[in-house]
């Protein structure tokens, strides 16, 4: 084929730009990898720092920091900022370097698109961040944006509206980009059961994003209409609906929930049997529990809203089907054990995140299914429980997941490894600050402490106090992260092409670091 | 019913094990776990709460027992050499079936519970409950009553200018008055946004959304104050529309109702310009008060 003998030609081919206009115009899926995982690290400080604005002020009852409208603008920026800017893009940094040098491809399939949905992003976050400085303040609806709070902000709403938009386009592009590369580009012999199971996350996360950002989209466009074009989509006076909003809003949310979960699982799924030295426990049961959890996630939205009011069989449907997801989610985690058990067992940094994530996901998990019971999440719903349960998921689920990747893979793509010791310290400090942060706030929502208060009732003194002292300790220890980080890509010890001895797959058989180009000739997988 | 029976039985062993795990603390007044139930429903939710934490706690025990045996037996430095299986079709049935037969039993109580909550029939007193940024206003329809109930706590304690009281946040200047031993029934609805009405010792929350009827109902026993707050973000005073339920004695409730609306018909000029308050006491006249233990 004439491919192999361009291919070869292309690899004495790294010329590029330099400076600004290499990252500018990269084409490059290791390139775009890096800028989306810096973006990713910038926002997962901006978003952080906002954090600490809302521990700051609920350190103690009474009003100290921030006036309530303030609070409301950090709660409702912190989401947005952790989701769409720390986590979605961090997994898309992830996925960029790592999907082509797993199937053995040159490069992602479309590398202009990569190029232009990475771009999207700064350009949507300045929209974003833009709106705190407008008159009235930043949008202080809460991330869900709920009609018709939101039907009531100022100028900051249509810009967040703007921004969601903009987030939706790149998204929907990496995805797309995503899919076509998984399916077109694998190596000669790489079949899709034999795929590592980052890529099969992937693959079925984009397709998610693919089935629920447009229906997002969909949601802001008419709150847009409603609030300037005299629509009333979410207006009774104009009959129209309030919980229509929510209804759409979690259509997309529940999958968003899952886009945000199964890199995570993929991401562990290789960390695990890398440290265990043994391969991965039921690999075909994790890709059809995966395919369950995506499909099951189309069809739980209004778990998220049983206190709207649904009819009873409405009410009963979503229990059932939400419980059902324990399952093929359990299979998972029982799959992680079993492949730990009888393995060969070490305890690098990446395998430390990747052991912690199956734990304090499964507190995750099962307060989850807590929250699946009708009945008792009308006492949990709305409440600092469900904070404790999203955190477990969003934070020792996929930020340390990806905290994991990064020390996993950094060694083999700046082709240095990092300081251990100092990896271990940040893996202490942040699981143990994790918990001192957030494992108190179940007790707060079950004593009855609602979420979104910038103030609160006396008897929830001692466990806010507990919470704010762990997140700023939590916050702090990120700092060491970036550290570590900018120590490992400047310089350190050389690492090996295989860096760990039982890591198995395609990238490790690249040198460290790969050339700017790799797999122009495809590797052929038995 | 004899899977009610045993499924009663199951939860309150359950509640017992949870209590004992959870130390004194757990039935305190605002402790650990759910507040101490003033309601059959709270008390329904509470005790499918223990039972649900109860489940989970054993999985999580079994499986992250395992987990760490393997942590500690199988590690390279105690030179344990890796196994090579991936997979066995019978262990991966046995941890498909096992969860799901569990779930299975979670969801028989949580539908009965469900059910019993959803039965909003032969209710004795409706009272109208409505959102406003920021307060709740409440009518009694058969009774000619309404008044608006906002946070009664003073400016200078929520600016640290002056100490806070025992009930900050949560107390109000005209409470909900319902009677004790009456099922009574909620319709709630909302103004302006979405709010959110939550006695956490009622187990009662339900969204109060405009252009919306929910209806929710609680039949409390023990007179006394109970307190709750908006749970749904409403805006920038969402944190300070607190809930205030008073419970009185059926004779003390009839004297209160009396009151209210001999107040009402003695007042020429409404106190407050509150149009629905003065339609209401207008056709008050013709409804007749509430009777004591009137069943309808």
């Amino acid at each position: 084929m004439a491919t192999a003998e361009t291919a070869h030609h292309e690899e004495h081919h790294d010329h590029h730009p330099t400076g600004m206009m290499r990252w500018l115009t990269t084409t490059n899926h290791k390139d775009i990898g890096t800028m989306y995982l810096v973006f990713s690290l910038v926002m997962f400080f901006v978003g952080g720092l906002m954090a600490l604005v809302i521990r700051a002020e609920l350190f103690q009852p009474g009003l100290q920091v921030v006036d309530p409208h303030l609070f409301n603008q950090m709660t409702t920026m912190h989401a947005l900022i952790m989701i769409f800017g720390a986590i979605m893009p961090g997994f898309v940094g992830f996925a960029n370097w790592q999907i082509p040098l797993m199937i053995g491809a040159p490069d992602m399939a479309l590398p202009r698109m990569n190029n232009w949905s990475f771009w999207i992003l700064p350009f949507a976050f300045t929209l974003l961040l833009g709106s705190l400085l407008t008159a009235g303040g930043g949008p202080a609806a809460g991330w869900t944006l709920y009609a018709p709070l939101s039907v009531q902000g100022g100028m900051a709403v249509d810009l967040t509206i703007l921004s969601i938009h903009m987030m939706g386009i790149s998204s929907v592009l990496g995805a797309i980009n995503i899919v076509v590369t998984i399916f077109n580009m694998r190596a000669p012999g790489m079949t899709l059961m034999k795929m590592p199971l980052f890529v099969w996350t992937w693959l079925i996360t984009a397709f998610l994003l693919i089935a629920a950002m447009p229906v997002l989209a969909g949601a802001v466009t008419m709150l847009l209409t409603d609030r300037h074009f005299g629509t009333a989509f979410f207006n009774p006076a104009g009959g129209g609906d309030p919980v229509l909003f929510q209804h759409i809003f979690w259509f997309f949310g529940h999958p968003e929930v899952y886009i945000l979960i199964l890199p995570a699982f993929g991401i562990i799924s290789q960390i695990i049997p890398t440290f265990a030295r043994k391969p991965l426990f039921g690999y075909s049961s994790m890709v059809f529990a995966t395919t369950g959890i995506a499909f099951l996630s189309f069809i739980v939205w209004a778990h998220h809203m049983f206190t709207v009011g649904m009819p009873l069989a409405g009410e009963l449907f979503f229990m059932y089907a939400t419980m059902l997801i324990a399952v093929p989610t359990g299979v998972k985690v029982f799959n992680w054990v079993a492949t730990l058990w009888r393995g060969s067992i070490t305890f690098e940094t990446p395998m430390l995140f990747a052991l912690s994530v199956v734990f304090l996901f499964t507190i995750g998990g099962l307060s989850g299914l807590m929250l699946a019971i009708t009945p008792a999440d009308f006492q949990y719903h709305d409440t600092y429980f469900v904070v404790a349960h999203f955190h477990y998921v969003l934070f020792s689920g996929s930020i340390m997941a990806m905290m994991g990747a990064a020390y996993y893979w950094l060694p083999k793509w700046t082709g240095h490894m990092y300081d251990e010791r100092l990896g271990k310290i940040h893996f202490w400090l942040t699981a143990i600050f994790f918990n001192i942060t957030f494992f108190p706030q179940h007790f707060l929502g079950l004593a009855g402490m609602p979420r979104r208060i910038p103030d609160y009732a006396l008897q929830f003194t001692e466990f806010n106090v507990i919470s704010s002292l762990g997140a700023f300790g939590l916050g702090l220890a990120q700092l060491l992260f970036a550290y570590i980080v900018i120590q490992t890509v400047r310089g350190g010890a050389k690492a090996t092409d295989r860096v760990w001895d039982g890591a198995d797959g395609l990238e490790w058989t690249l040198p460290s670091p790969p050339p700017y180009h790799t797999f122009a000739t495809p590797p052929v997988v038995k | 019913m004899q899977w009610t029976m045993m499924t009663r039985r199951l939860a309150f062993a359950a509640t017992a094990a949870t209590v004992s795990l959870w130390g004194a603390s757990a039935h305190g007044e605002w402790g650990l776990n759910l507040p101490q139930p003033s309601t059959p429903i709270a008390e329904d939710i509470l005790q499918l709460h223990n039972a649900i934490m109860l489940v989970c706690l054993i999985i999580f025990v079994v499986v992250f027992g395992v987990m760490f045996y393997a942590l500690y037996a199988h590690r390279k430095s105690r030179g344990h050499e890796a196994a090579t299986f991936s997979h066995s079709s019978t262990l991966e049935v046995v941890w498909t079936v096992i969860p799901f037969l569990i779930l299975v039993g979670l969801a028989v109580p949580s539908t009965a519970t469900l059910l019993r909550m959803e039965d909003t029939r032969d209710a004795e007193l409706t009272i109208k409950v409505t959102g406003y940024q920021w307060k709740w206003r409440y009518e009694y329809l058969d009774q000619g009553i309404a008044f608006f109930s906002s946070l009664a706590t003073p400016r200078s304690q929520i600016e640290n200018r002056e100490e806070k009281g025992e009930h900050y946040l949560l107390e109000v200047d005209n409470p909900v008055v319902i009677p004790a031993g009456k099922k009574v029934r909620f319709l709630i609805t909302a103004n302006d946004v979405i709010h959110s009405w939550w006695v956490p010792k009622f187990g009662v929350k339900k969204d109060a959304i405009p252009g919306y009827i929910n209806e929710v109902w609680a039949n409390v026993a023990e007179p006394g104050l109970y307190r709750g707050q908006c749970t749904e973000l409403c805006g920038k005073d969402h944190g300070f529309m607190p809930v205030v339920v008073e419970v009185k004695a059926q004779s003390d409730f009839d004297a209160w109702v009396a009151e209210q609306q001999g107040s009402a018909a003695a007042a020429t000029e409404p106190a407050q310009s509150d149009s629905a308050l003065v339609a209401a006491r207008e056709t008050m006249s013709s409804s007749p008060p509430l009777a004591a233990g009137a069943q309808r």
